[in-house]
């Protein structure tokens, strides 16, 4: 019983990690831009087809396809952020809503021409398999894998935000992008650079999660409520609020679908809106 | 257009509630069409009841300003109330409809106190959540809904105890004519109103509205709580029609799709709503029997043009013609 609890613990937070690393870029891109982008997981999507192709037809070890798939996304990102995204800052949200869906169906139709509706496989290095033992209870190897490197990725953001100068500048765009650019930040190459990175760790994300959720055309649309969510919980703009929110939701997840599978995924969604209604502005949202 | 003042100066008045020409038109041949196009009227009908479910969203999100992407909730709602009266013997189709009005508004109106508050962000992420609850609900309440398998055995009773729904629709299309057309009216007297105008004030500046003394909270339950029960009405009639209900009115692809309707259609204008799901559904159905594939990637290509190029929609990029080909309209 306390083993099952613990399982589900483990796993919650392997999927709660993954969550974060996708969404995080998304939510610096709203707390910087109130820009909802909900084509977010699409650079997820494009870095898990990165690393499937790269490792099917060039032969390339998971393990090298995984930063692959982040330059290819960021690379993707900051093409369209420069051309297309930046047109529409201004623009009111359903604006930006109906563009970005816009471009999730591009996605979803040309994902699908190209490499066809299937779900994609991917075969994971021998020591990521099975399980190991750690204290009598069995632990996903590749779970620990990515708490692991989820954890290192959330180090190096902190540091990066709070030590570096280029840190300095995304926290005081966040906080007043007009002030700061009164200031003599170049707010535009700031969110440039913000959005190549945070679409490079959707990639990453996509590419790291393809054993757990799953990889098909689809996938940008399966689960940008998680994604939405993350933020809509955490409050843009913060990695604390998008840390805390991804663990609660890949717990609260991963538990009801295991001890209750009968309401399914009702629990996410109504866990959703009561928090949504308690923190209209996120749990570590700034208060606008 | 009684005397055009000098530009820029604007008396300010309620909008114009007259009928014009174009309008009177544009219902002629919705009639026309029943008569022209025989063989077509059931796919007709659909797009009477989509254009319906477009007008209701139009009135919170082009006229307030509530983006919504789960309104397929009420959408849902009236389709299972209709179709569950009618497996339990109340076949009666025009009662029938407004209990399923009823249900949309009751609910909309629960629900709306939890929309309206909060940010544009907040307003998205709830009723998108409010959408999938109620997926997941029906889809677990399958005793009463049916499940998966959706809800068969709707007997509907005839229509005025004189027309029984045919499979060739022509019950069906002008049920939906008459419907839509007097909801239309309704939502027409409602934007012309004063309430109708300060929808627009708070779409606008929300801040500002509460300083002139619009409670701009009781505005928003207001207006959402009408358009649930018109959602609740148009999802009664596609049960009513179609003599099935499956979960799929209450998807996520159904709200998004409406949305891109609207927008295209051009939003904040009424016949926005009717002309985008017109066009859409015809486009659909033409083009998805060519390839599914191409089609969503038109679509998506459409979308990423209108917003870029062409805000307003369809009737807006008619407005900027107009404009300048030396119409005097505005």
């Amino acid at each position: 019983m306390i083993g099952s609890a613990l399982g589900v613990l483990f796993d919650g937070i392997a999927y709660g990690s993954l969550l974060f690393v996708i969404s995080i870029g998304l939510s610096v891109t709203m707390g910087l831009m109130n820009f909802v982008n909900l084509a977010h997981g699409a650079f997820a999507m494009l870095g898990g087809y990165t690393c499937v192709m790269l490792m099917s037809k060039a032969g390339v070890p998971f393990l090298a396809t995984l930063p692959v798939a982040f330059v290819v996304a960021a690379a993707a990102g900051i093409v369209l952020e420069r051309t297309l995204y930046v047109r529409l800052y201004k623009a009111p949200p359903l604006d930006q809503v109906m563009f970005s869906i816009g471009l999730v169906f591009m996605a979803i139709a040309a994902t699908t021409y190209f490499f066809g509706p299937s779900q994609q496989p991917v075969r994971l290095p021998d020591f990521l398999r099975g399980q190991v033992q750690v204290f009598g209870i069995g632990l996903g190897a590749y779970r620990m894998f990515l708490i692991a490197v989820v954890a290192a990725i959330t180090v190096a953001l902190h540091l990066l935000l709070v030590k570096t100068r280029f840190g300095a500048q995304v926290r005081a765009s966040v906080d007043n992008a007009v002030a700061s650019a009164g200031l003599g930040i170049n707010v535009n190459r700031v969110f440039g650079v913000t959005f190549a990175l945070g679409s490079g760790l959707a990639g990453l994300g996509g590419g790291l999660g393809i054993d757990v959720l799953g990889l098909d055309p689809t996938f940008p649309f399966k689960y940008i409520v998680y994604f939405l969510l993350v933020v809509a919980i955490g409050g843009a703009g913060t990695i604390k609020g998008g840390l805390v929110a991804a663990m609660i939701l890949g717990i609260c997840d991963v538990a009801g679908k295991y001890y209750i599978p009968q309401v399914g995924s009702f629990i996410i969604y109504f866990l959703m809106v009561l928090l949504m209604i308690l923190y209209p502005a996120g749990l570590y949202g700034r208060r606008s | 257009m009684s005397e055009p003042g000098p530009a820029g100066a604007v008396a300010p008045r309620l909008p114009t509630d007259r009928w014009r020409a174009a309008e009177i038109v544009f219902w002629l041949a919705l009639v026309a069409a029943f008569f022209l196009f025989p063989q077509h009227r059931v796919l007709g009908s659909q797009i009477l009841i989509t254009a319906l479910f477009a007008v209701s969203l139009d009135l919170i999100l082009g006229y307030a300003g509530i983006v919504s992407l789960g309104h397929a909730a009420y959408f849902g709602l009236g389709a299972y109330v209709a179709g569950i009266l009618a497996v339990h013997g109340w076949g009666e189709p025009i009662s029938g409809l407004l209990i399923a009005g009823l249900a949309g508004a009751l609910f909309g109106f629960a629900t709306s106190i939890l929309v309206v508050r909060g940010s544009d962000l907040a307003q998205l992420m709830v009723t998108l959540g409010i959408g999938l609850m109620m997926y997941e609900l029906a889809n677990q309440l399958s005793s009463i809904t049916g499940g998966a398998d959706g809800l068969s055995g709707v007997a509907m009773n005839k229509l005025l105890g004189a027309f029984s729904f045919d499979l060739a629709g022509s019950t069906a299309y002008v049920y939906s004519v008459v419907v839509l057309f007097l909801l239309f009216v309704v939502a027409r007297r409602i934007v012309a109103s004063p309430f109708g105008l300060s929808l627009r004030g708070v779409r606008e500046n929300r801040k500002r509205m509460p300083a002139i003394g619009a409670p701009v909270t009781r505005r928003l339950i207001a207006v959402y709580t009408v358009s649930a029960a018109m959602a609740g009405v148009a999802g009664g009639l596609l049960t009513q029609t179609t003599q099935f209900v499956g979960l799929d009115v209450f998807g996520f692809p159904r709200s998004a799709d409406l949305m891109i309707m609207l927008v295209l259609g051009g939003a904040g204008r009424l016949y926005g709503g009717i002309v985008g799901a017109a066009v859409f559904m015809l486009a659909h159905h033409w083009l998805s029997d060519l390839n599914p594939i191409y089609w969503q990637f038109w679509l998506g290509l459409l979308l990423v043009v209108v917003v870029l190029f062409a805000r307003g929609g369809l009737l807006g990029a008619i407005d900027v013609v107009r404009g300048r080909f030396g119409g005097r309209e505005r």
